[in-house]
């Protein structure tokens, strides 16, 4: 099969690799018909995840037809159309029979701080991941679900992360009806937290990045206020100016590891992997929200340690709250949402790359060319 | 506004927000939301027909965190360990928890060893690692690589120079390492 593989930071290529077999009687084999390129994938794309290996696949977003089934599968058959969600997970574990899917105990044997992951890197299990014709989906009566028949394909593929992330984050807000939230990142999960935030009666919705077009996209699709913190010489007191000097409710930091707006954290994490992460949207998140209140962290930060202002964060008797996302336990709520149009997963793709030209959807992705927020995959077998 | 008890108004009451957004507050009950309560028990186990799942075949030593009693029942099976950089990552797995820097440190350094074997290899094979094709950096030419900086306050302009710098870099040097080891080795030759 024709599978993306990584050759190092910033370097990738497509390689002819065996299709994968059951290992487990509760393995299925998914042919991928539709992947995405998530934004975390570029931390491993630019080296910063320890324990990638060379000739890794990533793609922990895709949707497939089963192509074959363990001896123990009983909830799926050859043919199914299905849509898998980013974490792999056993069910019966003491996190996952509690609903913390993504916290699985029995399938990371590298790491017990994260459950396992789709294509993402050994420090989440070591499993090839869905950027490629073929995967391996181990616990198949577990995680994946049938794709409705009313549901397109890429309103389906990005409910496998980016959607159910972005409403989870609003989620871990804890918001109340005329909560002020601001999002920090207008990438896909910031634009879909930005929009949640209004399902869960936010009375105020303010969306900061530093491009103008996924600004602009905050606007139109999260009907959110917007802010270039490029334009301004602090962000943090442009914040407490605009919520009269109390600080928002509620900030959600939908950015992660790559951040920018401090060129000191963001070479030192991302060039040179000094950092698991560069906390700049953390840290003005942190000092954006009032005293009291809550921040929310679902951009994705590697194992290492960050500079985060953690006093800060004390001194202002603050909540903070995150996990990677138990995808699983959002879908019903999302699927209904999906289906009334209140959420639009579709309108948030811009790009659709050949698996073939999967380096150039990477690059493109990366440098954030062309007006660029969510890019597709189309394996060439699809 | 003062420093008083009330909470600034809203620009914009709720019924407005009602009307302009489409869904506002279908999530409004807080306790009502998929992830709340944080723990909550699942009967059904999500569909698991075990309490602990069925064991999966062990093909070679699986390198494994230290803070696990045991090798998980289902693992991934990418990629094993090979080489210099297979030794350092199984000696960082063996020795070191998740919660020591050297873990994730000889991690890392694992990673930049297992690129460089990797590239070597390649060079033996008919299709030798090539950075420009693998940066999918034509998609500058492609994609709009000026159009979407000019003009623009994007902050990420001022470090993504440093982006060619990482990535050919090593490779400048190493040639020139090469270069000069050949040159000394056919000087040494002719003398």
């Amino acid at each position: 099969m024709r599978a993306m593989v990584y050759r190092g930071p910033y370097k990738i290529r497509v390689e002819e690799k065996d299709i994968p077999a059951i290992e487990h009687p509760n393995d299925a084999i998914v042919r991928v018909t539709l992947a995405a390129i998530c934004g975390s994938d570029l931390h491993l794309f630019h080296g910063m995840m320890p324990d990638t290996r060379i000739g890794h696949t990533f793609g922990h977003e895709f949707i497939g037809v089963v192509e074959q089934v363990g001896s123990s599968v009983q909830n799926l058959a050859v043919g199914d159309r299905v849509v898998v969600p980013f974490n792999i997970f056993c069910g019966s574990c003491w996190f996952c029979a509690r609903g913390l899917y993504s916290n699985c105990h029995n399938v990371n044997p590298n790491a017990t701080a994260v459950g396992g992951i789709y294509g993402y890197s050994h420090t989440t299990g070591g499993y090839d991941g869905g950027q490629a014709q073929y995967v391996r989906v181990p616990f198949a009566d577990v995680g994946p679900a049938l794709i409705p028949d009313w549901m397109s394909d890429e309103d389906a593929v990005l409910l496998t992360d980016a959607v159910p992330t972005g409403y989870f984050g609003a989620q871990l807000g804890e918001i109340v009806e005329g909560d002020t939230v601001v999002v920090f990142g207008a990438g896909p999960v910031g634009l879909v937290a930005a929009q949640s935030s209004w399902l869960m009666g936010a009375g105020r919705v303010i969306v900061i990045d530093h491009l103008d077009y996924r600004l602009e996209k905050a606007r139109t699709f999260a009907h959110a206020e917007t802010y270039n913190f490029a334009e301004y010489d602090d962000i943090v007191v442009e914040m407490k100016k605009t919520t009269d000097h109390l600080g928002a409710d509620v900030a959600i930091d939908a950015v992660g590891a790559e951040a920018d707006g401090n060129l000191l954290q963001h070479v030192t994490t991302a060039k040179f992997k000094l950092q698991g992460g560069s906390p700049i949207a953390l840290n003005w998140a942190i000092d954006s929200v009032r005293k009291g209140g809550t921040v929310a962290v679902v951009g994705a930060y590697g194992p290492i340690f960050s500079a985060v202002k953690f006093g800060d964060a004390l001194n202002k008797g603050l909540t903070l709250r995150m996990n990677q996302t138990p995808v699983k336990r959002q879908w019903p709520r999302l699927f209904e949402h999906v289906r009334n149009g209140y959420l639009k997963p579709s309108e948030l793709v811009t790009h659709r790359f050949p698996l073939e030209d999967i380096a150039e959807g990477y690059h493109v992705f990366s440098a954030k060319l062309d007006g660029c927020i969510k890019p597709l995959v189309v394996p060439s077998a699809a | 506004m003062a420093y008083t008890p009330h909470k600034p108004p809203l620009a914009e009451p709720i019924e407005k927000l009602r009307e302009r957004i489409p869904g506002w507050g279908v999530d409004l009950n807080p306790e009502d939301r998929p992830s709340v309560p944080k723990l909550q028990f699942r009967d059904d186990l999500s569909g698991a027909h075990w309490e602990f799942p069925e064991r999966q075949p062990e093909k070679w030593p699986r390198e494994r965190s230290i803070e696990h009693k045991f090798l998980t029942p289902v693992f991934g099976t990418a990629q094993p360990p090979r080489g210099l950089s297979g030794a350092i990552r199984r000696f960082s797995y063996a020795t070191y928890s998740e919660g020591r820097a050297a873990h994730w440190l000889l991690l890392i350094a694992a990673d930049r060893v297992d690129a460089w074997e990797n590239h070597l290899k390649s060079f033996l094979t008919r299709r030798p690692d090539n950075p420009i094709t693998q940066t999918g950096v034509r998609s500058e030419f492609t994609h709009h690589g000026l159009k979407s900086r000019l003009g623009t306050t994007r902050t990420d302009r001022v470090h993504q120079v440093l982006d060619p710098v990482i990535v050919a870099g090593p490779w400048v040097v190493a040639a020139a390492l090469a270069f000069s080891g050949v040159g000394k080795l056919v000087r040494s030759l002719r003398s």
